[in-house]
C-alpha cells in the first residue's frame, strides 16, 4: 500500500510538473497573472507530492518491506536504522528519487521566497525548472521505478554494499545533490533571462545567493566524499581523479567561476552574456555528472551498450537540455546589452582572469574524463587517464591563478593600480618567502617544488588577511576605530577572506600530505612494534568481534612516544555476512592537524597480520580548507546586501507589474 | 572459549579468502632505492580491472601480480622506461595512467594550453574591440562636417550682425 501510494504521488508530481512547465509560459506570453501564478502553487504542490513519495520509500526501507525490489536489493533486516535510512539513496533508483526531491525543494523555495521577483521572471524560472523536473520524473517512472514489487517476497534482503554503510557516505550524496541540483536555479534563471531578453544587475542579485547556496553544498559535499574515501577505502588516498569525482569537480570549478562573474555583473553590470553562458554550462556539467555516474558508461562502454535504456534516456535529457539551452543562448544572447567597460588591470579584469583559469581547469578535467570514452567509441582503442595526467595538466593552472588571487580584492573597480596592490602585498610576499626559506632549510634538500608550493599557499593566506587589515586600517588607525570598521565591513568581505584563505590552507595540507607522508608496511604479531615518524606502535592483541550485520577482526595498538603510551588505536577488518565482502576500517589518530593512520591487511597462515601504518603530516588541512571556504560562503550569504536586497513587499510589486 | 576460537578461525579464513591489499609486506624489495622506484612506477600504472586505480592503491589480485612483475623487472635490471615498455607490450596502452603522446592523444595533452591561449586571445581581442568601439563613439559624435561648420559660423555671424 505504501509503495503504491509513493508511486502514485510521484505520478501526480509528474503531472503537476507538466502543468508547471507550460501554463506559466502561456501566462507570461498573454500577460495573464492568474496563469503565471499557477507556477507558484504547482511548484509547492509538486514539492509536497515528491516529499510524500520520498517519505514512502524511506518508510519501506525502515520497515524492511522486502516485497519491494529496491528494499530487497539494498537492505537487510539486521542493518542499523541509520543505514536503513541512508540506504534509500545508496542505490540508483533511490538516489534518482532524492535528485528530483531536491529539485522540487529548490523549485518550492523559489516559489515561496520569490515573492519579490518580477512576475513574469518567476513564471519563466519556475517553468524552466519544471521542464527539468518533468524529464527526470519521466526517467524515474519509465526506467528506474523504486516502488516495483516482487511477486514472491523473500524473507531477507541482500544488504547494502558494506562500503556504503558509513556515516560519511550517508551525508555525502545529499550534500552533493544539493549542490548539483542547486545550480538548476541559476540555469533556470539564465533560460528565463534569455526568453525575456532582459537581464540586469538585479538579476545577478537574485541568482547569486542561490548559486552561493549550491556552491556551499557542493564544496562541503566534495570535501566530505574525499574524507570518506580517505578513511574508508583503507589506503589513505583522498583524491583519485576517478571519473565519478571529476563529475563533481567540473560543476564545482564552473560554479566557482560563475560566483565570481556574478560579482562583476552585480556590481558593474558587465560580463552579462558570459555569466549567462556560465550558468548554463555549470548546470549542464551537473547533468553530465548525473549521466556519467548513473548511466554505467564509466564502468565500461560495453556495459552501457548492453543495457542502454537508462543511459540513453539520460543522454537524451542531457542533449535536449544542453543543446536546447545553448541554442537559445546562440539565438538570444546578442539581444542582451553589454555592460560597463573596464581596463584589463582592474577588479573586473582580475575576476575575468579567475574565470579564464577556472574554465580552462574545468575543460582539462572534462577532456581528461571523457577522452578515453570518446576514443574507445571512435577507434576502439583503450587508454587510461589518471592522476599522473591531471597532476601535469591541471596542477600548473593553479599556480598563476593563486599568484594572481591576492591581487584581485586589492584592485579597484574599472581601473586598478597594480603597483599599489603589489606594495600592499609586500608583507604577504615576505611571509611567503620566509615560509619558503624555513621549509627549505627544515627539509634540507628533498623536494624543491614542495617549499615553493608552501610559499605560494602562505602568500594566498597572508594576501587574504591583508585585504581585511587594509580595509579596516588595523595598525594604521587606533584599535578602537579599526574594530569599529571591522564591524562595519560587509560580511561578504569577510567571506572572501575566509574562502581565499581556505584555498591556501587546503594547498598546505595537500603539499604536506603528498610530499612528507611516511609509511611502514610490515607483518606483525602480538607484541611486535613498528615505528613511523617518531611514533612507536605496539600491536597488543588481535580479537574477533561480532557486529550487528558483520564480523570483524580488530587489532589493538598502543601508540608510544619516547616509550610513553599516549593513545590506543583499533583498526579492524570487517566481513559482511550477506554479501560476503570485507571492508577495512582504518584507525585514525589526530595529532594536531597531522594523523596516524593504521589499516589492516591479510592474516598469514602463521597468525601474523599485514599492517600498514602511515603518518600523514597536516593532512586534516586538506578538508579544513574547504570547510573554511564553505564558512566564507555562508558569511557571504548572510551579507546585509542580500537581505536588504529583498525587502519590498510583494503586494506593491505586484501592483507595479499590473500597471505595466 | 571454543566458540571464540571457532569465530577467530572463521574470521581468519574469511579475510584470507578475500582479495589482498595494496602493497603487501612480502612484496617489498630489500633494496630501498629499487623499492622506491617500484612505488613510483606503480603509481603510473593502472590496475586494469579497477576503476581508475593505480596498482599501488588497488587491492585487486591483478594489481598484486603487476606489482610483483614490476619488481621482478626492476630486480632484473630494467630501467624505468624498459619496465613501462614491457608492460605496454604485454597489456597495451590501457595500463598507463598517463597516456603517451601520440596522434591519438595530442588533443588530450594540448587542449589545456590551447584553451588557455585561445581564451586569453579571445579576451584580448574582445577588450580591444570594445575599447575601439567606445573610442569611435567618442570621436564620432562631436565632429562636424566643414559645411556644418561654415553654416554655424554663418548663423553666428547673422545673429551678431544686428546687435553691433
Amino acid at each position: 500500500m505504501i509503495a503504491e501510494s509513493g508511486h502514485y504521488a510521484l505520478v501526480l508530481a509528474f503531472g503537476l510538473a507538466l502543468i508547471q512547465s507550460t501554463v506559466p509560459m502561456l501566462g507570461a506570453r498573454w500577460r495573464e497573472y492568474s496563469l503565471m501564478n499557477v507556477a507558484r502553487s504547482t511548484a509547492v504542490a509538486q514539492l509536497m507530492f515528491v516529499a510524500a513519495s520520498f517519505a514512502a520509500l524511506v518508510t519501506l526501507h525502515v520497515s524492511s518491506d522486502f516485497s519491494v525490489v529496491n528494499v530487497f536489493e539494498n537492505s537487510h533486516s539486521m542493518k542499523p536504522l541509520i543505514y536503513k535510512i541512508t540506504g534509500v539513496w545508496g542505490n540508483h533508483e533511490g538516489s534518482m528519487l532524492l535528485w528530483v526531491s531536491i529539485l522540487a525543494l529548490f523549485g518550492g523555495l523559489v516559489a515561496i521566497f520569490g515573492n519579490n521577483l518580477p512576475m513574469s521572471l518567476r513564471a519563466h524560472v519556475l517553468a524552466a525548472q519544471a521542464w527539468i523536473a518533468s524529464a527526470f520524473y519521466l526517467f524515474i517512472l519509465t526506467t528506474s521505478n523504486p516502488f516495483l514489487r516482487i511477486a514472491r517476497p523473500p524473507i531477507e534482503g541482500q544488504d547494502l554494499n558494506p562500503v556504503l554503510q558509513d556515516i560519511g557516505l550517508a551525508v555525502h550524496p545529499p550534500m552533493l545533490y544539493l549542490g548539483y541540483v542547486g545550480f538548476s536555479i541559476s540555469f533556470s534563471f539564465a533560460v528565463a533571462a534569455l526568453i525575456e531578453g532582459r537581464i540586469d544587475a538585479a538579476w545577478a542579485r537574485w541568482v547569486r545567493p542561490w548559486t552561493l547556496v549550491a556552491w556551499i553544498f557542493l564544496t562541503t559535499g566534495i570535501a566530505m566524499g574525499s574524507y570518506w574515501a580517505y578513511y574508508e577505502l583503507g589506503w589513505g588516498g583522498w583524491w583519485f581523479w576517478d571519473p565519478v569525482e571529476n563529475a563533481s569537480l567540473m560543476p564545482w570549478l564552473a560554479g566557482t567561476a560563475l560566483l565570481h562573474s556574478l560579482v562583476v555583473m552585480e556590481k558593474r553590470n558587465a560580463l552579462k552574456v558570459w555569466t549567462i553562458l556560465l550558468s548554463i554550462l555549470t548546470f549542464s556539467l551537473s547533468l553530465l555528472g548525473t549521466f556519467l555516474v548513473r548511466s554505467g558508461v564509466l564502468t565500461s562502454v560495453h556495459a552501457f551498450a548492453n543495457d542502454p535504456r537508462r543511459g540513453v534516456f539520460i543522454l537524451l535529457i542531457l542533449c535536449i537540455f544542453i543543446g536546447g539551452s545553448l541554442s537559445l543562448y546562440a539565438l538570444r544572447a546578442s539581444s542582451l546589452k553589454q555592460g560597463g567597460l573596464f581596463a584589463p588591470i582592474s577588479r573586473e579584469g582580475a575576476l575575468v582572469l579567475n574565470n579564464l583559469f577556472l574554465t580552462t581547469a574545468c575543460a582539462t578535467v572534462f577532456v581528461g574524463t571523457l577522452y578515453p570514452l570518446a576514443l574507445e567509441v571512435l577507434t576502439g582503442e583503450k587508454i587510461s587517464v589518471g592522476a599522473p595526467f591531471f597532476n601535469l595538466t591541471f596542477g600548473p593552472l593553479f599556480v598563476p591563478l593563486l599568484v594572481a588571487l591576492p591581487f584581485g580584492p586589492l584592485l579597484a573597480w574599472k581601473r586598478g593600480d597594480l603597483l599599489g596592490a603589489a606594495q600592499r602585498l609586500m608583507a604577504a610576499g615576505i611571509a611567503a618567502f620566509l615560509a619558503l626559506a624555513v621549509v627549505w632549510a627544515w627539509t634540507r634538500g628533498g623536494s624543491t617544488l614542495a617549499p615553493l608550493a608552501i610559499g605560494l599557499a602562505v602568500f594566498v593566506i597572508a594576501g587574504a588577511v591583508i585585504d581585511i587589515v587594509e580595509r579596516i586600517g588595523l595598525f594604521r588607525l587606533p584599535p578602537s576605530i579599526a574594530l569599529q570598521r571591522a564591524r562595519g565591513l560587509p560580511r561578504s568581505a569577510w567571506g572572501t577572506m575566509f574562502a581565499h584563505a581556505g584555498i591556501g590552507i587546503a594547498l598546505i595540507g595537500i603539499v604536506c600530505e603528498t610530499t612528507w607522508n611516511s609509511e611502514n608496511i610490515k607483518t606483525m604479531k602480538a607484541g611486535d612494534v613498528a615505528s613511523v615518524a617518531g611514533y612507536d606502535l605496539k600491536l597488543e592483541s588481535l580479537t574477533p568481534r561480532q557486529g550487528p550485520n558483520y564480523r570483524e577482526m580488530a587489532a589493538k595498538f598502543s601508540v608510544l612516544v619516547d616509550g610513553q603510551a599516549i593513545a590506543t588505536m583499533t583498526p579492524s577488518k570487517r566481513s559482511f555476512t550477506t554479501r560476503g565482502s570485507t571492508t577495512t576500517e582504518a584507525a585514525l589518530l589526530s595529532r594536531g592537524a597531522s594523523q596516524l593512520y593504521i589499516s589492516l591487511g591479510d592474516i598469514g597462515a602463521d597468525g601474523a597480520i599485514a599492517v600498514r601504518i602511515y603518518h600523514k603530516p597536516l593532512v586534516l588541512l586538506i578538508w579544513f580548507g574547504p570547510v573554511l571556504m564553505a564558512f566564507g560562503g555562508i558569511l557571504s550569504l548572510s551579507d546585509r546586501r542580500l537581505r536588504v536586497g529583498a525587502p519590498k513587499p510583494a503586494k506593491s510589486l505586484r501592483g507595479l507589474q499590473a500597471a505595466e | 572459549m571454543s566458540l571464540k576460537r571457532a569465530l577467530l578461525a572463521l574470521t581468519i579464513a574469511m579475510t584470507m579468502a578475500t582479495a589482498s591489499h595494496a602493497v603487501q609486506p612480502d612484496e617489498i624489495m630489500s633494496d630501498a632505492a629499487k623499492e622506491s622506484r617500484a612505488r613510483e612506477l606503480s603509481r603510473e600504472l593502472r590496475c586494469m580491472v579497477c576503476q581508475n586505480q593505480s596498482i599501488d592503491d588497488s587491492e585487486a589480485p591483478l594489481a598484486r601480480d603487476l606489482r610483483l612483475l614490476v619488481r621482478e623487472r626492476i630486480a632484473a635490471g630494467d630501467s624505468d622506461a624498459q619496465v613501462i615498455d614491457f608492460l605496454v607490450a604485454r597489456y597495451g596502452e590501457f595500463v598507463l595512467l598517463k597516456p603517451r603522446l601520440n596522434s591519438h592523444t595530442w588533443v588530450l595533452w594540448f587542449l589545456t594550453p590551447l584553451a588557455l591561449a585561445a581564451g586569453g586571445i579571445a579576451l584580448w581581442l574582445n577588450g580591444r574591440r570594445r575599447a575601439r568601439s567606445v573610442a569611435e563613439q567618442q570621436t564620432a559624435t562631436p565632429r562636424l562636417t566643414p559645411e556644418e561648420e561654415a553654416r554655424i559660423n554663418q548663423l553666428i555671424a547673422a545673429e551678431q550682425a544686428p546687435e553691433s
